[in-house]
């Protein structure tokens, strides 16, 4: 039976999980990383062979986590980006992206839909919004200076069923 | 990302080709405000057929647009947005923004 919640970096649960692949990089947080963020998601992806639309929705999660780190995590500081991906024996893809921000007082609040604390710079509030309609499961957890966690699983379709050696 | 932006008969069109994310928003929040200020066209169409890809931060430059738009009595429209721009651009609400394929401007 498999346990409710996956976890990134719990030994015990990725053996659980069987993992094939993974790769883990750090990027500072610039807006002109949101791209590079992207290309290295894809990159890692096309491993698991995703359709269109699946890679376009993976780019877009990612994006979105990406960019609330740099607008709103390190909003008055500088830092970086840690990002870890892991594929599973079954095609489950497994996004990590943790900041050590200023992180998030509530994070109820921060989900709901169309809630921005950036108006002025015309963020729309749905970042969260789309992490979770793209993906299959999303969790944040968050510490006030100390920085956000966002974990998101997205099932690629399995069109083969290899595994590689 | 590039914007070019068309002048028609008090409209205009803005050409949108690249990825639209937050970086690139930005840029293209200052193009297109500085011909909306010059112009105060009454229809400004958003043209998407060349975004290769779009987050919130494409919906965020929409609604700004059509905020700053509506100050002077304008509007916004969207054109040719990608099955996945309209994905977004659906999950925001804005479906009624997109122009019907039919219409030729």
């Amino acid at each position: 039976m498999r346990p409710k919640s996956y976890e990134i970096g719990d030994k015990k649960q990725e053996a659980f999980m069987k993992v094939i692949n993974t790769m883990k990089f750090t990027i500072p947080a610039m807006s002109r990383n949101e791209a590079l963020a992207r290309s290295c998601i894809a990159a890692f992806a096309a491993g698991a062979d995703p359709t269109v639309e699946e890679l376009s929705d993976i780019r877009s999660a990612v994006c979105e986590a990406v960019t609330n780190s740099i607008v709103h995590g390190y909003r008055d500081s500088k830092g970086d980006i840690s990002i870890t991906l892991k594929l599973t024996e079954d095609n489950c893809l497994y996004i990590k992206i943790s900041d050590k921000g200023c992180g998030i007082p509530d994070v109820k609040k921060a989900m709901t839909p169309l809630y921005t604390t950036a108006p002025e710079e015309e963020r729309a509030g749905l970042g969260f919004a789309v992490m979770e309609a793209f993906t299959d499961s999303l969790k944040v957890t968050s510490r006030v200076g100390k920085g956000t966690t966002v974990i998101m699983k997205k099932r690629l379709t399995n069109k083969f069923g290899d595994s590689d050696e | 990302m590039n914007v070019e932006i068309i002048k028609g008969d008090n409209y205009i069109t803005v050409i949108l080709e690249g990825e639209l994310d937050h970086h690139s928003a930005a840029a293209a929040r200052e193009i297109i405000d500085a011909r909306l200020e010059q112009l105060t066209p009454k229809l400004c169409i958003m043209d998407f057929s060349g975004v290769s890809f779009m987050d919130s931060s494409g919906i965020g430059l929409i609604l700004g647009r059509k905020r700053r738009a509506e100050s002077y009595g304008g509007n916004v429209k969207i054109k040719n947005p990608s099955r996945y721009a309209e994905k977004i651009i659906k999950l925001a609400g804005l479906q009624s923004l997109i122009l019907p394929e039919k219409i030729k401007i």
